[in-house]
């Protein structure tokens, strides 16, 4: 079980959290000028990366905040941990 | 049999404290400190089980955790039975019962031991290659297979006994307290470290703390007496836990890991009651030292399954720490110098040690020359090839093994005993550490797995990194210690170590015999019964994975996990595949280590606490009357509400008439309630549901549907506008929590920009809502200061209230088609509200109704259920709800998907009415709708989302879902059933009061 370091309030428990999928995903501006196939882009594909992987976590059973993490999938190491809307730090 | 075994007096046995106990039966007697096992073979018992497959008669072959064979069922027949208890493990106690797992009728006699006699007809992969085909014979199968094998019983009585969880977070925990464990409980302590040491023997030290040979010293005390020292003084630290009894089950990520504190297993049954049997620890630690040693490989040959072979080191332990001898004539076979360790034991205390057989030539060394002094027969480059003696071994018969160690050659020897240890050198105990994700490398000299890569905060020191000599230990754990725990000083510089034993060894996995292969039985899985000769089957039959070789031979597949066979496993497939050991890896060890109770896991959460339920403010008014409940999420919902011998029918009949001809009340409580603020609160409803809202105004209430991304309906629910900045939406029942979290994630992630508060109040307000035509007098009477008439209170508005000096908000919605109020008021005026409102409704006979009528009385108007009529794949559209979407709408959540090539398809699942040629006829939900039941394969066209008998209405009606439903009024469809087949015809999914005349009634 995870030990994430929630931005705001610390390393919790894993059953603290929830996650939320691939993060970075940004829902299109204007959706209705889209494709089917972009929009489908934007609704299915992810990458479900073995090794490092961008992902969105909320602190569901905490401060209900959402951030990001940094994640090595093949061992579940969590490399960093960043608030929503700031970009990706250099690993 | 009523021999007695005991030798002399080891400081670790009571002899003052006799304790009896039964097994099989019969009473015999030990002594506190023992372990069943212990004391059976001081009682001369060796004969305590049958095998898994062959019956075949099995003793006591180790003295710990990896034993396979000696497994019993402790007091059968009671509440508190077990099976699968592993009889090394369990420390007696006045009262103990226990019996032999896998004989039928007894252990003695056991029809199952027929197997052996017809093994050759059941190889590896017997169960899938017999048992699969026909498949109408399986029934007789498992009849025949359930009654003779099997392991153990289980219980069934509740369990009586109390379990707990505990949460511990330590700077450094420490598994296992053998001569290394007690070196970094000590190093870590006394160095500030918060420190966790977890053994699961009821004493600490291992098996270093029996050692009394001259033969290892370390400062010139023999081995034993120095940890006793160590012990004595680690526990006067303060900053040390300590923890017997305790078995690490799991080791899981980010040094996380579940351990299981035994507390009352070794008392009499009449003291555990209300004391906690095992407490589940869930340990959190920020370095893990593993120190869980080595366990002593057995060898394979022919028959080496016998009562009375055992690990020699199990020999060993039993006479220094038990005083008990495992027989009076032993043989011990080697390929190292340990048995040579457990014959020197033996001799001192007047035990009688025939001979050694060693597989290895031209070796010598200080323990070999002594037990040759005593006068042991020592048989260099020699082999067990056969064992004889059914139920307690009897005779070997030895050879000498060719220069390459492939053959045998020479003559065949016998030599009569009663006992043989077994010796195969050491295999480190990495099975947490490979559980945690670390990876093992294999050590060509003596044929080892060792941890190699770390993947969290641990090492491993000692025998279950590889080093199993005594100096090798004091030079390298102090070591470790120092770089792993950061620390200037070591507890043990200078420290003197004596140790006189030849590290070499002679390994052959498979050893040979004068017999051809496949007339042997040489045993690599004792539990389930596996041989090398089914592991070479598999092979040649095609089988190369390790994993795929494990499940179609069954190695290591047993409550042992095969602790003490895998290794072998591994060789012979190595051997016979040519494939080297580091390339061919190891099976998986999955949590547990050693097996947990069902108690232990769920721990206090049983009874009403194993899935703790909601309950509204009402609730008890709802028990005190009698209702009958259902779960919803997690709140228990009033069902319906039975008079005297009413059945649910009668019941939900009475209920439904009652609302749509008077009066009814419904406890809406349970509803999610979402507070919005913010001066972006219009513009974020305007995108998260489907209708538009920047124009309601406020007082006002308004329907919303709220859909995923991909267009399909999430949740539904009625938002009142009650100030220019300030909304409160309803959500169903069990999508409150979702609903919730997925608005945070737009406003936290896609539109920060929006100036907007989410606060979940749904414990905070209590719901009542009242409904029927005589519900505007009831609740003019309860709020006797509010405007009910129609022109100042219309249907779909809100108004502030009081009832008495109580604030509350009124709203004039609908689920059920009738004019009809909801109560909001803060949560613990809930009932008393819903008590006046009863009060107010007597004259009107107010009937409280519960789910089921809610669902009934929706249905008759055609409102759907999200999750009952949608299912994740419906669109607005498929639920004929277009009305609802907004074309003006620029975006909202779901839009763009509505028009995806596969949403605007014409023959999706449509939502339709369904009416009975039979009026009568009640379909059941979940049925399949056809057209044509003479297509083979018939044509599924949709399925019924809802069904129910309309009193209101007289007839039966229902809704479903159908490929191309809205285009198919009218149309006659079939609903096939085991029995009959029923006409529906297809209809408008509202079936009553179409023009909403009750509304305003
Ligand atoms: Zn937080």
């Amino acid at each position: 079980m995870f030990l994430i370091n929630c931005p705001y309030c610390g390393e919790r428990d894993q059953s603290e959290f929830k996650a939320g999928g691939e993060a970075h995903i940004i829902r299109p501006k204007q959706p209705t000028e889209l494709s089917d196939d972009e929009w489908a882009e934007y609704l299915f594909m992810r990458k479900n990366i073995k090794g490092i992987q961008f992902e969105r976590w909320n602190h569901a059973h905490g401060c209900r905040k959402w951030f990001n993490i940094i994640r090595d999938t093949s061992n579940d190491e969590i490399k960093t941990v960043y608030k929503m809307g700031e970009s990706p730090p250099k690993l | 049999m009523s021999k007695n075994l005991r030798i002399n007096s080891s400081k670790f046995i009571d002899q003052t404290n006799r304790i009896s106990f039964i097994f099989n039966d019969k009473k015999y007697y030990g002594y506190k400190g023992d372990t069943l096992a212990s004391a059976l073979l001081a009682n001369n018992i060796h004969l305590i089980g049958r095998s898994f497959k062959y019956h075949r008669p099995r003793g006591i072959m180790t003295a710990g955790s990896e034993e396979p064979n000696a497994i019993v069922q402790l007091h059968k027949n009671t509440s508190r039975t077990e099976p699968n208890v592993r009889a090394t493990e369990i420390e007696i106690y006045e009262g103990l019962e226990a019996s032999s797992q896998n004989c039928w009728p007894s252990v003695n006699f056991d029809i199952g031991g027929i197997n052996n006699f017809f093994s050759p007809i059941l190889p590896a992969g017997f169960y899938y290659k017999t048992f699969m085909w026909p498949a109408n014979f399986w029934e007789k199968y498992e009849y025949f297979i359930r009654k003779s094998a099997g392991l153990g019983k289980s219980p069934t009585e509740p369990d009586p006994d109390i379990y707990e969880h505990r949460y511990i977070h330590c700077d450094v925990l420490i598994i296992g307290s053998g001569i290394s464990g007690i070196m970094a409980a000590k190093t870590s302590a006394k160095n500030g470290l918060k420190t966790l040491l977890v053994e699961e023997k009821p004493y600490l030290g291992g098996t270093t703390i029996y050692q009394n040979s001259e033969y290892f010293k370390i400062n010139n005390q023999t081995s034993g007496s120095w940890l006793e020292k160590e012990i004595n003084e680690i526990k006067k630290l303060k900053n040390l836990e300590i923890k017997t009894r305790t078995s690490v089950a799991a080791y899981h990520g980010y040094n996380f890991l579940l351990a299981k504190e035994n507390l009352t297993d070794h008392l009499p049954i009449e003291i555990r009651e209300k004391k906690i049997r095992h407490r589940l620890l869930k340990i959190r630690a920020k370095k893990v030292v593993n120190a869980t040693g080595s366990i002593e490989r057995p060898l394979i040959f022919d028959n080496n399954d016998r009562p009375g072979i055992f690990i020699s080191s199990a020999i060993k332990r039993y006479a220094d720490l038990y005083g008990v001898a495992c027989g009076e004539k032993n043989i011990l076979f080697t390929n190292n110098d340990s048995a040579y360790e457990t014959a020197i034991s033996l001799i001192q205390k007047g035990i009688n040690v025939k001979a050694i057989i060693d597989n290895r030539e031209n070796v010598d060394s200080k323990l070999i020359y002594e037990a040759e002094k005593n006068n042991i027969k020592i048989f260099k480059g020699f082999t067990v090839v056969d064992t004889s003696g059914y139920k307690r071994i009897k005779k070997i018969s030895i050879m000498q093994l060719s220069k390459d160690g492939q053959k045998v050659v020479g003559s065949k020897k016998n030599l009569h005993c009663d006992c043989l240890g077994v010796s195969g050198g050491w295999t480190p105990v990495v099975h947490l550490f490979t559980q945690s994700g670390g990876k093992l490398k294999f050590r060509e000299e003596d044929s080892v797995f060792i941890p190699n890569e770390f993947p969290s905060n641990q090492i491993s020191v000692g025998a279950c990194n590889g080093d199993f000599f005594l100096d090798e230990i004091l030079i390298n754990v102090p070591k470790s210690l120092q770089k792993f725990l950061k620390i200037k000083n070591s507890e043990y510089d200078n420290i003197e170590v004596s140790s006189f034993i030849n590290k070499s060894n002679r390994n052959i996995w498979l050893l040979p015999s004068d017999k051809t292969f496949g007339k042997t039985k040489p045993f690599v899985d004792y539990q389930n019964d596996a041989t090398a000769k089914d592991i070479k089957l598999a092979l040649r039959e095609g089988f190369r994975s390790i994993e795929h070789v494990k499940r179609y031979t069954t190695t290591g597949m047993g409550t042992d996990q095969g602790k003490l066979g895998n290794m072998h496993a591994l060789g012979i497939i190595s051997e016979t595949a040519g494939t080297k050991m580091g390339e061919l890896g190891t099976t998986t060890f999955r949590p547990p280590y050693t097996p947990l109770t069902f108690g232990t896991i769920v721990g206090r959460n049983v009874g009403e606490y194993f899935d703790i339920f909601r309950k509204t403010p009402i609730h008890n008014w709802h028990v005190k009357h009698k209702a009958e409940f259902e779960n919803v999420g997690q709140w228990k919902r009033a069902w319906y509400y039975p008079k005297e011998n009413e059945s649910m029918h009668e019941a939900v009949q009475r209920e439904s008439k009652a609302a749509r001809e008077s009066a009814g009340i419904l406890d809406a409580s349970t509803l999610g309630k979402i507070d919005i603020q913010g001066t972006d609160a219009s513009e974020f409803l305007n995108r998260v549901y489907t209708n538009a809202w920047s124009k309601l105004a406020v007082g006002k209430c308004r329907y919303g549907l709220m859909l995923n991304e991909d267009g399909m309906v999430y949740d539904d629910g009625v938002t009142t506008r009650l100030g220019e900045n300030h909304y409160i939406m309803t959500t169903t029942t069990g999508g409150a929590a979702n609903v919730m979290s997925k608005l945070e994630d737009y406003l936290q992630t896609e539109w920060p920009e929006l100036d907007v508060y989410l606060t979940s109040v749904t414990d905070h307000f209590a719901t009542v809502s009242v409904c029927g035509p005589n519900s505007k007098k009831i609740v003019s009477e309860v709020i006797p200061d509010l405007d009910l008439s129609d022109e100042s209170f219309p249907h779909m508005s809100f108004k502030n209230a009081k009832i008495g000096k109580i604030n509350c908000r009124v709203m004039r919605i609908s689920f059920t088609g009738e004019h009809s109020y909801e109560i909001n008021i803060q949560a613990n005026f809930g009932k008393s509200v819903w008590e006046k409102c009863m009060d107010a409704g007597k004259e009107f006979n107010i009937t409280p109704y519960g789910t089921e009528t809610m669902h009934l009385l929706r249905a008759e108007k055609g409102f759907i259920i999200v999750g009952q009529d949608t299912d994740a794949t419906m669109t607005p559209i498929d639920l004929q709800m277009d009305w609802i979407v907004s074309k003006k709408k620029y975006d909202f959540i779901g839009k763009r998907s509505l028009y995806r090539s596969d949403t605007i398809k014409e023959d999706r699942k449509q939502l339709v009415g369904l009416l009975t040629e039979n009026p009568n006829e009640v379909l059941e939900e979940g049925s399949q709708i056809v057209s044509d039941i003479n297509k083979s394969p018939i044509e599924m066209l949709g399925h019924v989302t809802s069904s129910y008998y309309s009193p209101n209405l007289n007839k039966s009606i229902a809704l479903g879902v159908i490929r191309g439903g809205k285009k198919m009024m009218g149309q006659r469809l079939i609903i096939p059933m085991e029995k009959k087949n029923i006409n529906v015809t297809v209809a408008d999914p509202v079936f009553l009061d179409k023009e909403n005349k009750r509304l305003n009634a």
